[in-house]
């Protein structure tokens, strides 16, 4: 149910970490559109398949474009939609399997292009929409409906593969955190070229992880979460991998890359270095004239 | 006098066959004659058989023709697997530094790569070949001169060099051929065109088509046969507010495609069998969502892998539904190089008048054809845009029974574009009204698209030819020998396959017969017609290569012989 269209009837879980998200994004709507002067209408978030894509129904406040595709396909759908209309600021919104699963295969090309629009992952370790699965997320030997003798892939480390695509622009969050997230949403959104920012957004009824994330000192139990060491440079690749592979989860900025040249600024640059030129259908045939 | 030539080279890939070809039909088209090129090559860099064939006429031209009267044999393979489609009057032109050619008769071997290193250009063994051919046809020997003239004026220094080499390369076989005394009846000279002419393929075609009618945004993947229209949009394709890509993948591509018609841009993309089958859920996307964009399809053979570089007609029923659930996307078949030009603006305009995917079926044969045709009259070019929201209808789009304004990312009028069922605002549903009421909207739409042209003649007739794609300029060869020969026979033909044009829908459903001559095993069009109401029966071929003339008029002979019987009998 939202404000927007109160018959629209789909309802995340009490307590679901996709609720704080959605506050965040809709914050750093509006922000960025004071900020920049812009209406929300220029925005677009694409939104992938599971409980995370829901989001894009949800969104109170000053409306957004938004498009629901197709499971996996929400880096395909920005880089068209991106490429043909650089003036739009463009946004997806994701969840693990979405998007480290079924649509892993289309992080690498986004990146390489430098494909200027800002990822926002809800990483829940779990498959939800479709009842408690195992993700590429998900912990060792953790029981779900498809692992029963606990799971026996190692898990993925989401901020590691981004570095190794080559995402240029990297951040770790919490949907607790709505405020920071807030800023690093409108960071990435400034930010000229392709930006990820997982967060860690928990699900409730399948994989309530906020226990293990948070830690509890009483009981001797260490948080998985931590916040970036004030020391570290994030235009340090090097720095940025041993953060991503500590087996924790890092929150804060991750990896910046000193320079980033956006997809369509490239081809710009390109096509004005070459001197290439516009041709009408008359002289193209004409070209062809025996 | 002769009206026509056909020579085809054979060798292996990457001996230059399919230039030789072109190089033959360019020439003589340059100087008036009608020409035709048909290629096949296998799916490899170099080596492998491969022939290009070049049909040059002094009347317009339907097919690549079915007898040869030079056979240009480059090795052993070449000539024991063509000599067979030698007309009795025709010559091989062998590569003697390759294999002999034993028994007698009339063969001239030339050792074509000794005489273009003698000619100073060691490249010009193809030209070397051209000489003994146009020597053999009587074709003027000015005619290459001035082709190769204008062809290598590249206003380089060694220009001179270079066609001095190839001019000299084309007397040394002349003056080979004329040593043996063979000849073929010479072609009549060419019947000057008063119409603007250009020599086209049919990618290119396409293209040009696609631009014309305002294309923006193109974006593709890498495969044979459709890499040739992927780089020529790269090419081409260019301005303010255009952006051309190579993909990752089809997946790619149609996702892609999907964002760039949902920003409001004219969008298109290329593929062949395999790509298209990657795209079925990106293309139901497109029919949910409402999102215009082409998809052009340049069919291969054959499933997975299949023939990648050969002929077929077998992705129709694949096209008209690929993927799963309730949807008809709109398919538009040229049977022509003009077709091509006419079709691709046609597919970017149903795309915009319905609001959804249209894919253009192409196939190998057309898109790697060369041709002379007059020059399309772009005064009669209609593009057409989508029906933009103005924002009246708040976040609602899809409204009301059928198409409904389009808002555009950045304007007014905010919605979802949606892949689930969904409601006015694009939001989620699983209501059973909504589902059918959307589902009606959505089909509602391709009532818009069934008034496309067509062509109909002797329609008295209780039986009718009926081919499409490519198949139609064999099929129309085959028709006009048949009534001809008195047969009373009607002929229709459309590019519009889905939906059909209304009218022709109805006049083929009311025939006794309706034979349909397609190159797939299964009979595809003609499924698609029974379906409809159409007793319609296929004349099918699945070679890898187009019909040939006689032989598909001896077929729809055998079959009016059979059927007809029955018919009556009924």
């Amino acid at each position: 149910m939202s404000k927007r269209n109160p018959v629209y009837d789909f309802k995340w879980c009490p307590g679901c970490g996709d609720f704080g998200v959605k506050r965040s994004i809709e914050g750093a709507l509006v922000e960025r559109s004071a900020t920049l002067s812009e209406s929300v209408e220029k925005t677009a978030i694409v939104a992938g398949i599971g409980c995370s894509g829901n989001l894009v129904h949800l969104q109170e406040g000053p409306q957004p474009f938004g498009i629901h595709g197709i499971h996996g396909r929400t880096l395909p759908i920005a880089y068209g939609l991106k490429s043909s209309r650089p003036d739009l600021n463009v946004l997806v919104v994701s969840g693990d399997g979405d998007f480290l699963s079924i649509g892993a295969e289309h992080i690498g090309p986004q990146a390489k292009r430098n494909l200027d629009i800002t990822v926002v992952i809800m990483d829940n370790g779990v498959y939800g929409l479709t009842k408690g699965q195992a993700s590429p997320t998900t912990e060792l030997e953790v029981v779900t409906s498809t692992t029963p003798y606990g799971k026996l892939d190692d898990p993925m480390s989401p901020l590691e593969t981004y570095l190794a695509a080559g995402v240029g622009w990297l951040a770790s969050s919490m949907s607790t955190q709505v405020k920071a997230l807030q800023e690093l949403i409108v960071e990435g959104m400034a930010h000229p070229g392709f930006s990820i920012i997982h967060v860690q957004s928990p699900c409730t009824t399948y994989n309530d992880t906020y226990a293990a994330l948070k830690g509890n000192e009483k009981e001797g139990i260490e948080p998985m979460a931590f916040p970036v060491p004030e020391d570290h440079d994030p235009a340090d690749l090097a720095s940025a991998y041993r953060l991503a592979q500590g087996g924790r989860i890092p929150i804060g900025m991750v990896y910046q890359r000193p320079d980033s040249v956006p997809a369509h600024e490239r081809l710009r640059a390109a096509q004005e270095r070459t001197g290439s030129q516009e041709k009408t259908v008359e002289e193209l045939f004409a070209a062809m004239a025996i | 006098m002769s009206k026509n030539l056909v020579v085809r080279f054979a060798g292996e890939g990457g001996q230059g066959v399919v230039g030789g070809s072109e190089i033959l039909a360019a020439a003589a088209a340059a100087v008036g004659y009608h020409v035709l090129t048909f290629s096949t090559f296998p799916s490899q860099i170099k080596g492998g058989p491969a022939w290009g064939q070049a049909r040059i006429s002094t009347d317009e031209i339907l097919s690549s023709g079915d007898d040869l009267d030079v056979l240009v044999a480059l090795n052993r393979y070449a000539y024991d697997h063509n000599v067979e489609e030698l007309s009795e009057q025709g010559v091989v032109v062998y590569n003697s530094e390759e294999f002999e050619v034993d028994e007698g008769g009339r063969a001239i071997g030339l050792p074509a790569d000794q005489m273009a290193r003698d000619s100073g250009n060691p490249r010009a063994a193809n030209m070397v070949v051209i000489g003994a051919v146009a020597q053999l046809a009587g074709f003027p020997l000015e005619h290459l001169e001035t082709f190769i003239t204008a062809r290598f004026t590249r206003g380089r220094p060694g220009d001179d060099k270079i066609i001095e080499g190839n001019i000299s390369a084309l007397h040394m076989g002349a003056e080979e051929a004329a040593k043996t005394g063979f000849s073929l009846e010479s072609l009549d000279s060419p019947v000057p065109s008063p119409d603007e002419r250009v020599l086209i393929k049919g990618f290119e075609a396409a293209g040009l088509g696609a631009i014309a009618a305002g294309l923006e945004t193109f974006i593709g993947y890498p495969i044979s046969p459709a890499t040739t229209m992927l780089t020529y949009m790269e090419e081409f394709l260019h301005g303010e507010g255009k952006f051309v890509g190579q993909s990752s993948s089809e997946i790619e591509s149609i996702a892609a495609l999907v964002g760039g018609g949902f920003s409001g841009k004219k969008i298109m993309t290329s593929t062949a069998g395999p790509g298209l089958s990657l795209m079925g859920e990106g293309l139901g996307l497109a029919w949910m969502a409402e999102i215009p964009l082409v998809v052009v399809d340049v069919q291969r053979g054959g499933p997975a892998t299949g023939l990648p570089t050969k002929t077929e007609q077998s992705d129709l029923l694949m096209a008209m539904n690929p993927g799963h659930g309730d949807m008809s996307v709109p398919v538009i078949a040229p049977g022509s190089i003009e077709e091509a030009f006419w079709g691709a603006i046609e597919a970017v305009n149903w795309s915009e008048r319905y609001q959804g995917p249209v894919i253009m079926l192409s196939e190998a044969s057309i898109a790697e054809r060369q041709q002379d045709i007059v020059k399309p009259d772009l005064s009669q070019v209609r593009a057409e845009s989508r029906v933009v929201s103005d924002g009246s209808t708040g976040n609602e789009r899809y409204v009301g029974d059928g198409v409904a304004p389009f808002p555009v990312p950045g304007g007014p009028g905010a919605y979802v574009a949606n892949g689930s069922e969904h409601d006015e605002q694009g939001d989620t549903t699983h209501l059973p009204e909504v589902h059918v009421t959307q589902t009606h909207r959505r089909f509602k739409k391709l009532e818009l698209l069934a008034n496309g042209s067509y062509e109909a003649e002797q329609t008295g007739a209780s039986i009718a030819v009926m081919p499409w794609g490519g198949s139609k300029g064999s099929a129309r060869g085959a028709y006009l020998e048949l009534t001809a020969g008195g047969e009373d026979l009607a002929w229709y033909y459309t590019m519009f396959l889905n939906p059909l044009p209304r009218e022709l829908l109805a006049e083929l459903q009311a025939k006794d017969l309706v034979l349909v001559p397609e190159l797939n095993y299964l009979g595809q069009l003609a499924q698609v017609l029974r379906a409809q109401g159409v007793n319609a029966h296929a004349v099918t071929q699945y070679t890898g290569l187009p019909f040939k003339v006689r032989d598909l008029r001896d077929r729809i002979a055998e079959e009016l012989r059979t059927r007809s019987g029955k018919l009556a009998t009924v």
